[in-house]
């Protein structure tokens, strides 16, 4: 049961992750392949303030994602001249130099050793140690995330990001400031990042680089792009599919020496077969040109 | 022509790429409610004449003035807030949006296209929606789209996406209007309707620009005509000037030789 609720915490937090990047990837248009760098930053950030500071995690969540949402607007400025495949090498070295921060700056990260004994929320004074607990405070932001997201992507704001996905020469001929749209939409979408890696590490209690890799934010990528870009129904099915699924090759009984590998052979083929099958993705509506 | 009368000015702009000019030392005045052809032979630097005009290309010298501002280092977006709409040579929508959400593009709003205001889901917000919508429907309707609200614009046929992009263009309220090349691809039988809307947005005040290249269009429907070739201006005038214009037939059909004709 334990585990399972487990399980159900980790969907509701890559739920998180989906629904921003789909935010940016799939309504805008924008290619972002170091979204997991905006959860690192949150993580470290709320972890740190915790373990060194005192500070409780629930102001640590607000500073880890605004801290992310800084950066996002940092990554935002080369997305304001690059387009394509430009820019999803720009987010990619975002992932890189964010990874190699958190491993090589051992004064403040401890590096690979990583942070342990991060404590956990509490509320009135109360520690929420139960999974249970957890699996509310996770699925309240999940709504808190939808309910945002949603209500940006179905107004007239969130028609103009559809347009600059559609063709951002025309958005700009019909007088949208697109760079101001973009820089609205990276931070954003690097703010939740920075909710969901707060609240991974104070679930989880431990953080260390490896969590935050390059294959993070593409596996992120991949939940937007199985459930469908530019769905945020599509979202909810993408995160649930690929983190439910590879745990169910546990019940099969294999070592987990060939349980990992054949985790990400079985990403790999459910890709190439969405592809061939349905290139819009499960729920979405949208193909990618 | 006198001073009140011209929306567009343009002074001795020029543009170079690596040696190539593609405008050089082009001056002209736009008058208003008139509709003007800017035409001369393949590459004569029509296009980059109006990525200019629009802040898609920067001038490297010269001015535009709109009215009464100088345009000429603005950026796109504050280009067409000021007043100019424009389409494109190879048609420019948003395919995977309908007609209606494509007009919806090009309307103003003052206060619901704000990130806060989609947050709140603002009353500024709703109301401002629901008046832009009866907007675009009336111009989609104008241009007789009115069938094809919901329609993805990727699924129309070529003359409705040209329409649908004038009328995009025309959400904007743009006092001025550059059109490339309304006519050329249309089948036959839509040419007058697409005329006929040109005449009706002249009669309603506003000026027009527009790169034609089907000389029997353009002499019935442009009341003026700027000729460039090779990035410089060699002729202005009336229809019946142009045609008479010595420099105008050089460049259109070679010089004449000698004995010949």
């Amino acid at each position: 049961m334990e585990y399972f609720l487990h399980i159900l915490v980790i969907t509701g937090i890559y739920m998180i992750l989906t629904l921003s990047l789909n935010l940016v990837l799939g309504y805008t248009g924008l290619a972002n392949l170091g979204h997991a760098a905006f959860s690192c930053v949150g993580a470290y950030a709320s972890s740190l303030l915790a373990l060194n500071y005192g500070v409780p995690p629930w102001i640590g969540l607000l500073v880890g994602a605004c801290t992310a949402a800084v950066l996002g607007v940092v990554v935002a400025a080369p997305s304001l001249r690059m387009k394509g495949d430009y820019l999803a090498l720009a987010t990619f070295g975002l992932g890189v130099i964010v990874y190699s921060v958190a491993k090589n700056w051992v004064g403040l990260t401890r590096g690979p050793m990583g942070l342990p004994g991060i404590p956990g929320f509490s509320l009135f004074g109360l520690q929420l140690s139960a999974v249970w607990s957890y699996l509310l405070l996770v699925t309240l932001f999940v709504a808190l995330t939808f309910f945002v997201i949603r209500r940006v992507v179905t107004s007239p704001f969130g028609r103009i990001l559809r347009g600059i996905r559609e063709d951002e020469t025309a958005a700009l001929a019909m007088g949208k400031n697109v760079n101001r749209y973009k820089i609205i939409v990276f931070v954003v979408g690097a703010f939740f990042a920075g909710i969901a890696g707060s609240l991974y590490a104070h679930y989880i209690t431990f953080i260390d680089p490896s969590s935050f890799t390059l294959m993070e934010s593409i596996t992120i990528l991949l939940m937007v792009v199985f459930g469908g870009m530019g769905s945020l129904a599509g979202s909810f099915v993408g995160a649930s599919v690929l983190v439910i699924l590879p745990e169910l090759l546990r019940f099969l009984g294999m070592p987990s020496s060939v349980a990992a590998p054949l985790r990400q052979m079985i990403y790999g083929l459910l890709l190439v077969i969405l592809m061939l099958a349905r290139p819009q993705g499960i729920l979405g509506k949208y193909r990618w040109q | 022509m006198s001073e009140a009368q011209t929306i567009l000015s343009v002074s001795a702009l020029s543009k170079s790429f690596d040696g190539v000019k593609p405008v050089e030392g082009v001056s002209f005045r736009l008058q208003n409610s008139r509709i003007t052809a800017l035409i001369g032979p393949n590459g004569a630097g029509k296009t980059t004449m109006f990525n200019l005009l629009t802040g898609f290309l920067r001038a490297d010298d010269g001015d535009i003035h709109l009215g009464g501002h100088r345009i000429n280092r603005l950026s796109p977006y504050r280009i067409a807030r000021l007043g100019i709409g424009r389409t494109f040579q190879n048609i420019r929508l948003f395919p995977q949006m309908s007609a209606l959400e494509n007009v919806l593009l090009g309307l103003k709003y003052e206060r619901g296209e704000s990130f806060w205001a989609a947050l709140w889901q603002s009353k500024a917000m709703k109301t401002e929606e629901r008046e832009n919508t009866d907007k675009a429907v009336e111009l989609l309707k104008m241009v007789g789209l009115t069938a094809k609200r919901d329609e993805l614009a990727g699924n129309l046929s070529y003359g409705q996406r040209k329409l649908l992009e004038i009328a995009r263009a025309l959400a904007l309220q743009p006092k001025l209007l550059l059109l490339d090349e309304p006519i050329a691809g249309l089948f036959p039988g839509m040419i007058p309707e697409m005329k006929r809307i040109l005449r009706e947005l002249r009669d309603s005040g506003r000026t027009i620009l527009f790169i034609e290249h089907d000389m029997r269009t353009l002499m019935d429907l442009a009341e003026w005509i700027i000729v460039l070739n090779y990035g410089k201006k060699i002729a202005e005038g009336t229809p019946k000037q142009i045609q008479q214009n010595e420099a105008v037939i050089t460049a259109y059909l070679g010089r004449r030789r000698q004995g010949v004709a």
